[in-house]
């Protein structure tokens, strides 16, 4: 017997002309955008030195940009805007979870051991 | 087909003879091949980040490492990276618009974009061969540790050498030859063991031959690690007073007083784990862009015999999609972690 359960494709996995239209005007739009945003990284990357008083804001420009990019790619060129939201928040929560932590625990223990091997020697 | 329902209810959504994800299996299972695969990634990403934190020499800074253009050479700050990016950003797009194309059925424009895709990835992979290759070689002037013994990188235009002439025989060269070829090779080697002396250099065989060299241009040096007279981040050191300091320590026969480059031990850009992860994760990533321009290129195969279009959808170009854009995701984190903070 043939299963009937089993679903072989997406259920949107067609669309007609004029919203391939639509949609092809959406992907240029992000296009530009990211563009946009990796240039005005790296005017800002090669402009401001380390050593200046602004770098530690710009640190935090950069990371909130990165995840700006990060979200266009992933909600609009990988679909996951739209997919059902069960299957967006089984893929996206353990990284907010799981990957903030990780991040947190490995620099704060970073700088804590470099600062155990600065004085370790006097 | 029951999972091809329309209608979502959330009673009945979780209670069986239902896909609660309303997706196909194949790609459900890409979404989980790749949510653990970015977990990897997140952790290469963060082991670079804590040994950055741990580490008490100078981190190498992005825009004076890589400031470099095929064709052009030094002073263009992270540009090249900018490109790939950019290289990389635009074959995501092409994938985006061939799955676009295939909910259409329309398989000339799926065909079409895939193939853009594929020279995309190419180009991407050829950008940091190129970049590998420039990374490995390092620069003419490479890190020195100074007299002092403070380290410092060094900017600015090496004057090109035109030639050797032999002043004592060795067992090759007779006094007065003119030596033409590998030069560079020939002087970076001679610096490494400590083979030179103010203008000369002892070549392999035994020979001392006078350096034909034109005069460099705008040096100057950037302190990476401090030492009796020279601090990092004190006073820029330039032109004529940079040019005594490089050369005093080039020139002083010293071995191991210059680094050119990287290796698995050493390199000129920082400590020892910079270049570590550099090869790591650059080529991680890389050898994820080269599968998927294999699976592209099978993907656009089957395209091309019409399989896909005889099964009524075109689902394996976005499933092979996904894999793409994922690609493209680590990428943008690469640049910022690796290039610009």
């Amino acid at each position: 017997m043939e299963r009937d359960d089993l679903i072989e494709y997406s259920l949107h996995a067609h669309h007609d002309d004029a919203k391939g239209k639509e949609i092809r005007k959406k992907i240029y739009k992000v296009t530009i955008l990211l563009t946009a945003i990796t240039i005005f990284e790296v005017i800002i990357g090669a402009g401001i030195k380390q050593s200046s008083d602004y770098w530690s804001t710009v640190k935090v420009l950069f990371i909130l940009l990165t995840l700006l990019k990060a979200g266009y790619i992933v909600m609009v060129f990988m679909h996951l805007g739209d997919e059902r939201p069960y299957l967006r928040n089984v893929i996206l929560i353990p990284y907010f979870i799981f990957v903030a932590y990780l991040i947190f625990i490995a620099l704060v223990e970073g700088t804590a051991i470099g600062s155990v091997w600065a004085t370790m020697w006097q | 087909m029951a999972g091809h329902s329309a209608q979502l209810d959330a009673k009945t959504l979780w209670g069986g003879k239902e896909s609660p994800f309303q997706t196909s299996y194949g790609k459900l299972m890409m979404w989980f091949f790749l949510v653990s695969d970015a977990l990897t990634f997140s952790g290469l990403l963060i082991a670079y980040g804590f040994t950055r934190h741990d580490s008490q020499d100078a981190w190498p800074i992005g825009e004076e490492t890589f400031n470099s253009m095929p064709f052009l050479g030094h002073g263009y700050p992270l540009l090249y990276v900018a490109l790939m990016t950019f290289i990389l950003i635009v074959s995501s797009v092409t994938m985006v618009l061939a799955v676009e194309a295939g909910h259409r059925m329309d398989r000339k424009g799926v065909t079409k974009w895939m193939i853009a895709t594929v020279i995309g990835g190419f180009f991407f992979l050829g950008s940091q061969a190129w970049e590998w290759s420039h990374f490995i070689h390092g620069s003419e002037f490479g890190k020195i540790e100074l007299n002092d013994g403070s380290v410092a990188i060094v900017k600015g235009h090496f004057g090109e050498i035109n030639s050797f002439t032999v002043i004592e025989a060795g067992k090759k060269h007779k006094v007065g030859a003119v030596i033409k070829e590998d030069l560079m090779h020939q002087f970076q080697h001679a610096a490494e063991l400590g083979h030179l002396e103010a203008g000369k250099i002892h070549l392999a065989d035994g020979a001392v031959a006078k350096i034909n060299k034109a005069a460099d241009h705008e040096m100057k040096l950037i302190i990476k690690k401090d030492g009796k007279l020279h601090k990092v981040g004190g006073k820029e050191i330039t032109g004529k007073q940079a040019e005594k300091l490089y050369y005093e320590a080039l020139y002083s026969g010293d071995k191991h007083r210059v680094i050119y480059g990287a290796n698995m031990k050493q390199n000129e850009y920082g400590p020892q784990q910079y270049a570590q992860f550099f090869f790591f994760i650059t080529g991680f990533h890389g050898f994820h862009v080269f599968s998927g321009v294999i699976i592209n290129i099978l993907i656009l195969l089957g395209v091309l015999s019409g399989t896909y279009h005889k099964r009524g959808h075109y689902e394996m170009v976005e499933k092979t999609g996904l894999y793409w854009h994922f690609v493209d995701l680590v990428w943008v984190f690469v640049f910022t972690f690796f290039y610009l903070l």
